[in-house]
């Protein structure tokens, strides 16, 4: 049975955008109107899919497929194939929400360009969706190209001062990193066609075919890990990791509120997914490498590390959040090269926290500049005194980023911690300064800015927020309330895909049976037993 | 050869296209001693039927091929073996018409702007296109020399065709000089190879080359040597790649913009159609001598094109370095087939790219140039990077036509650009030279920049004349046809790399 939902979602938005390009662009209500109920649209025919893939979550391989593998372009093997597991669906979840949430806070920000602003979203919407969507890796790669293109508008556009340079350093950086994937997939493709002797771009024929180039004399390890690096490039670069992060901040900073929020929120776990998604299933034995197993580890380590040192010393609010996501996403990624279950499904649950709780960073930031129009940190203090319900939504948010028990960010974060710890002790130490700094740097920020008395004379005016930005803040709070009090859903959701690629990179890790067993609880959801973890890891930080 | 004495009706019939244009360019000429000042365009408009008519001849010659072949009987050798109108030839006729054809589109204006509208201007085009089609067609060395000088005289002229403007008397004397300097070379190595083997025809050619390969145990003497490199340096000269391009960016910068259009695609087009019927199916034994050269070439020439681009300021220049990168990319498909034997995917993979590559450039940058074209007014030569600022504000269906031809030709998926890259890479990847392959995709990152240079003018910054851009409906159309043919292949690409696959004859 073919089921069309996943194109329905993935097509929503571009319907919303063709419509927009007949509205004529003076008539700017209408046009909000319309990008905003395509936005919501977006979210709604979304939504069937929790019950829908709820009733299957623990049902082996991918859910809703819709095509045929070499459907497309039949003479290149390329199709349009589309299915989702946990993860992607969870990302899925993730993108059309921060899509609508984006959209909705846009309303009053962007006033020029109106027109072209809610259609180029509207399309990112669309690449976003497809990238997480594809099972055939030339339709990702389309995606995952095509959707350079609007962002590149939007920061270009509507951004800040530098917003040339930042455009096309984001570009240009992304572009790079993903041509030498190209190549490496090429490969690929060619080799599955030397082993079975048909072109297809099909993932779940590659996953077959790619494993093999490790151990094939004809090319040696050697060079599987060069592939290996090429997809690593292409990841790292977008998660972003740490030396390649520093297309991050100047697209960030420069991007317009809605640019960030997508950006942090959807785009950068574009990476981590395309890590989960092919790299590591691509080359399990490259990753189970020793060596490259240590790099991985140790750029993440380094980039949590590195990121809340420098967030902690920035000016700019809006950087300094970028460089949260530096931290945050280090996580992530030590999450994923912990390559067990705990580590696996805690760093894709912190890719939506990070995502749910550094949207709304973003958001926070984006209301107090375009009320004020700077986001120096120095020219504010005491806002909670004249904006008290905005001051307790950015608590909460700050709470929920500094991974604060209850919250969503604490579940992620210690999931993650504990899978490192079970991998090697070491490893979960050096992460959880990491912890400490981010709320270092968030509790100073909250106190200079909404502590005290007000200063600056500019701040006394500042009216609270309005019922339409409350209502952009309404579901991350409470998908941060949710995951914070009860995760046990999302482990569910993703134990069968997490356990299925720690199979597939450890054919031998204990305590998964294959065919992944429905009944088996999900392993991070015993938190009780885990508490000695932290207490150990705690000290082991603290000299 | 002997045989026949007298050309028969399948002679015509194969010719039939190149009849049509060339009475429909002598047409032309009468026809505009006929007509007033003011409608010059009746010329413009009888190039244009001259062009369908010859579309049409092609479509006969193919149903009588087809017709002919259920009968188990091949037609394709004309005028006793010089010519073949093989799939590869009508391709190519294809390829040339469609250009020629947007190009006419995009001149109409443009001539009447720069108060140069001649009845000859259509009239040599459709010269160049006969000329290109001989090219593509000849398989005897004195042919296809003539149908190149033919092209390459009809080209000199219509580069220089603003009399009163200096910048296209010098790149028409420039392109005049070592235009013909080259063909001097060429035709030196083209004689040696008749020397050698004793035929001017291609099919003779390789078989001699073959014999004097094997009697010295598949080493190249070195008369043969500099017969092929000669050769070479003739075909390098015209497809331009470096060090052999100097002619190239002087000769756009200085030509109408609408010829420097129908020069980028066209004309390279034709050069290619020669350099591919010499190389490959002519001197197919040697491939593995010429292979070295050609990695020398192609490096080079990605390598001096792109970051030669990075500078440029004048929109036409920048377009001439970005031509001359695309050729870059293409000799690389020429190195993944010279690199393998023959049952070999990166063999067929190779050619597949270097036709596919240069049917989907002849959309996207006719389109871009003819963006170009119509930012010329009265009073506004409209070339540098400056004139194209903002223009989204001017002309916002144009700007953004542009962005999709700028994308195309930096390879983004899933537009038409990106499959001719696609295919390169792919055969590189397939015969092996992962390095050549990591070089060209991180030259492609080079292109993005410059290609962007030129959509950040149009999008992030503000006009200096606000004004609406008028666009004439001939334009409208040009654009309209390439955008739609650069989008759709981008999305549906299946019929059209069935389509190079069936021109390679594979």
């Amino acid at each position: 049975m073919q089921s069309h939902i996943l194109s329905i979602i993935l097509f929503t938005p571009l319907v919303g955008a063709i419509l927009l390009m007949f509205v004529p662009k003076d008539n700017k209500d209408a046009i909000r109107w319309i990008a905003n109920l395509f936005a919501l649209g977006g979210l709604l025919v979304s939504l069937p899919l929790v019950p829908w893939f709820w009733a299957q979550r623990f049902e082996p391989g991918f859910k809703f497929m819709e095509g045929a593998p070499n459907n497309w372009i039949p003479s290149i093997g390329a199709g349009y194939v589309l299915g989702i597991d946990g993860i992607s669906f969870l990302l899925i979840m993730l993108t059309t929400l921060l899509g609508w949430v984006s959209i909705l806070s846009s309303w009053t920000a962007i006033e020029n360009r109106v027109k072209e602003y809610y259609i180029w979203f509207l399309i990112l919407q669309v690449g976003m969706l497809g990238v997480f969507m594809s099972l055939d890796f030339f339709l990702f790669f389309v995606f995952w190209e095509a959707m350079l293109v609007p962002m590149y508008l939007l920061i270009g556009i509507w951004g800040g001062p530098r917003k040339l340079y930042a455009a096309i350093k984001f570009f240009l950086y992304t572009l790079f990193g993903s041509v030498l994937m190209l190549l490496s997939v090429l490969f690929l493709y060619f080799y599955n066609f030397r082993q079975t002797g048909s072109y297809t771009f099909s993932i779940q024929a590659l996953y077959r075919t790619a494993p093999h180039i490790f151990h094939d004399p004809a090319y040696g390890s050697t060079f599987a890990i060069l592939l290996f690096l090429a997809f690593f490039l292409a990841f790292a670069i977008k998660v972003p990791m740490f030396p390649f992060h520093t297309w991050l901040p100047d697209a960030h900073v420069e991007a317009p509120t809605a640019g960030s929020v997508i950006l942090a929120g959807v785009l950068l776990k574009m990476g981590t997914y395309g890590f989960v998604r092919f790299a590591l299933p691509f080359f399990p034995d490259v990753v189970m490498h020793p060596k490259v197993r240590g790099w991985m580890i140790a750029l993440s380590i380094i980039g949590i590390i590195y990121g809340a040192l420098v967030s902690l010393m920035q000016k700019d609010m809006k950087k300094l959040v970028a460089y949260s996501s530096v931290s945050h996403l280090g996580f992530c990624t030590l999450g994923i090269f912990a390559l067990n279950p705990a580590g696996l499904s805690g760093s894709v649950l912190q890719q939506i926290n990070h995502g749910i709780s550094t949207g709304a960073l973003f958001l926070i930031v984006g209301i107090l500049y375009e009320r004020r129009h700077t986001r120096e940190i120095s020219e504010y203090g005491g806002i909670s005194n004249v904006m008290p319900l905005y001051a307790t939504i950015t608590m909460i948010m700050f709470l929920s980023s500094m991974g604060l028990p209850l919250l969503n960010g604490f579940v992620g974060e210690f999931t993650i911690l504990q899978g490192t710890f079970v991998e090697n002790w070491r490893w979960a130490a050096w992460a959880v300064p990491g912890v400490i700094l981010a709320a270092a740097y968030l509790l100073w920020l909250y106190q200079r800015v909404f502590f005290g008395t007000v200063t600056n004379p500019k701040n006394e005016k500042l009216h609270d927020l309005t019922p339409r930005e409350v209502l952009t803040f309404v579901p991350l709070l409470i998908m941060a309330f949710w995951i914070g009090l009860y995760p046990k859903p999302f482990f569910q959701i993703l134990q069968q895909p997490v356990n299925q690629l720690v199979l597939t990179v450890r054919p031998d890790y204990p305590g998964i049976s294959s065919p992944v067993n429905a009944s088996i609880p999900a392993a991070p959801a015993q938190a009780a037993a885990l508490h000695p973890v932290t207490a150990e890891t705690t000290k082991v930080a603290k000299p | 050869m002997g045989g026949a004495q007298y050309f028969t009706g399948t002679d015509y019939l194969l010719s039939l296209p190149i009849i049509l244009l060339t009475l429909f360019a002598l047409g032309i000429l009468l026809i505009d001693l006929m007509i007033p000042r003011e409608l010059k365009w009746v010329n413009a408009a009888t190039a244009f039927v001259g062009v369908l008519f010859a579309a049409g001849g092609l479509v006969r010659i193919q149903l009588a091929q087809a017709e002919l072949m259920l009968q188990g009987e091949r037609v394709e050798w004309a005028f006793m073996h010089s010519m073949i109108m093989d799939h590869f030839a009508i391709y190519f006729s294809y390829l040339f018409l469609a250009g020629a054809a947007i190009a006419i589109l995009m001149s109409v204006r443009y001539l009447e702007i720069e108060h140069e509208h001649h009845g000859e201007f259509y009239s040599l085009i459709l010269f160049s296109v006969v000329g290109m089609m001989v090219m593509a067609s000849g398989f005897d060395i004195v042919l296809i020399f003539i149908g190149l000088e033919l092209m390459a005289i009809s080209t000199y002229v219509l580069v220089g065709f603003l009399r009163s403007d200096k910048r296209s008397n010098e790149a028409a004397l420039k392109y005049l000089l070592l235009g013909a300097f080259s063909s001097g070379i060429f035709a030196y190595g083209l004689s040696l190879f008749y020397g050698l083997t004793g035929s001017t025809n291609l099919v003779n050619i390789g078989i001699g080359v073959q014999r004097e390969l094997t009697a010295r145990h598949n080493h190249a003497s070195p008369i043969l040597v500099v017969a092929l490199l000669t050769t070479c340096v003739g075909l390098f000269f015209k497809i331009a790649a470096i060090p052999f391009h100097q002619w190239l960016p002087d000769a756009y910068e200085g030509a109408p913009t609408s010829v420097t259009g129908f020069m980028s695609v066209a004309v390279k087009a034709a050069a290619w159609a020669m350099l591919l019927r010499i190389l490959i199916w002519g001197l197919y034994p040697m491939r593995k001598v010429y292979l070295p050269l050609l990695i020398f070439v192609s490096i080079v020439t990605m390598t001096g094109a792109n970051l030669a681009a990075l500078t440029q300021n004048n929109l036409k220049r920048l377009l001439a370095y970005s031509s001359i990168a695309h050729v870059g990319y293409m000799l690389l498909g020429l190195v993944a087939f010279a690199s393998v034997d023959y049952p070999d995917a990166a063999m067929t993979d190779g050619l597949k790219g270097i036709l596919l590559y240069l049917l989907v450039y002849t959309f996207m940058n006719l389109g871009a140039f003819a963006v170009v074209t119509s930012l010329r007014q009265r009073d506004v030569i409209g070339d540098e990077i400056d004139d194209i600022a903002g223009l989204f504000s001017r002309a916002p269906t144009e700007a953004v036509l542009m962005l999709i031809f700028l994308l195309s030709l930096a390879g983004i998926p899933p537009l038409a650009g990106f499959y001719g890259k696609y295919f390169i890479f792919l055969s590189l990847m397939e015969s092996g030279h992962y390095v050549l392959a990591s070089l060209a995709v991180l030259y492609a990152v080079f292109g993005l920049y410059y290609y962007m240079r030129i959509a950040n003018a149009m999008f992030m910054r503000e006009a200096t004349d606000k004004t609406r851009l008028p666009i004439s409906v001939a334009m409208k159309f040009a654009l309209g046809v390439s955008a739609v043919a650069t989008v759709y292949i981008g999305i549906f690409p299946e019929r059209f790399i069935k389509l190079v696959t069936w021109s390679a004859g594979l």
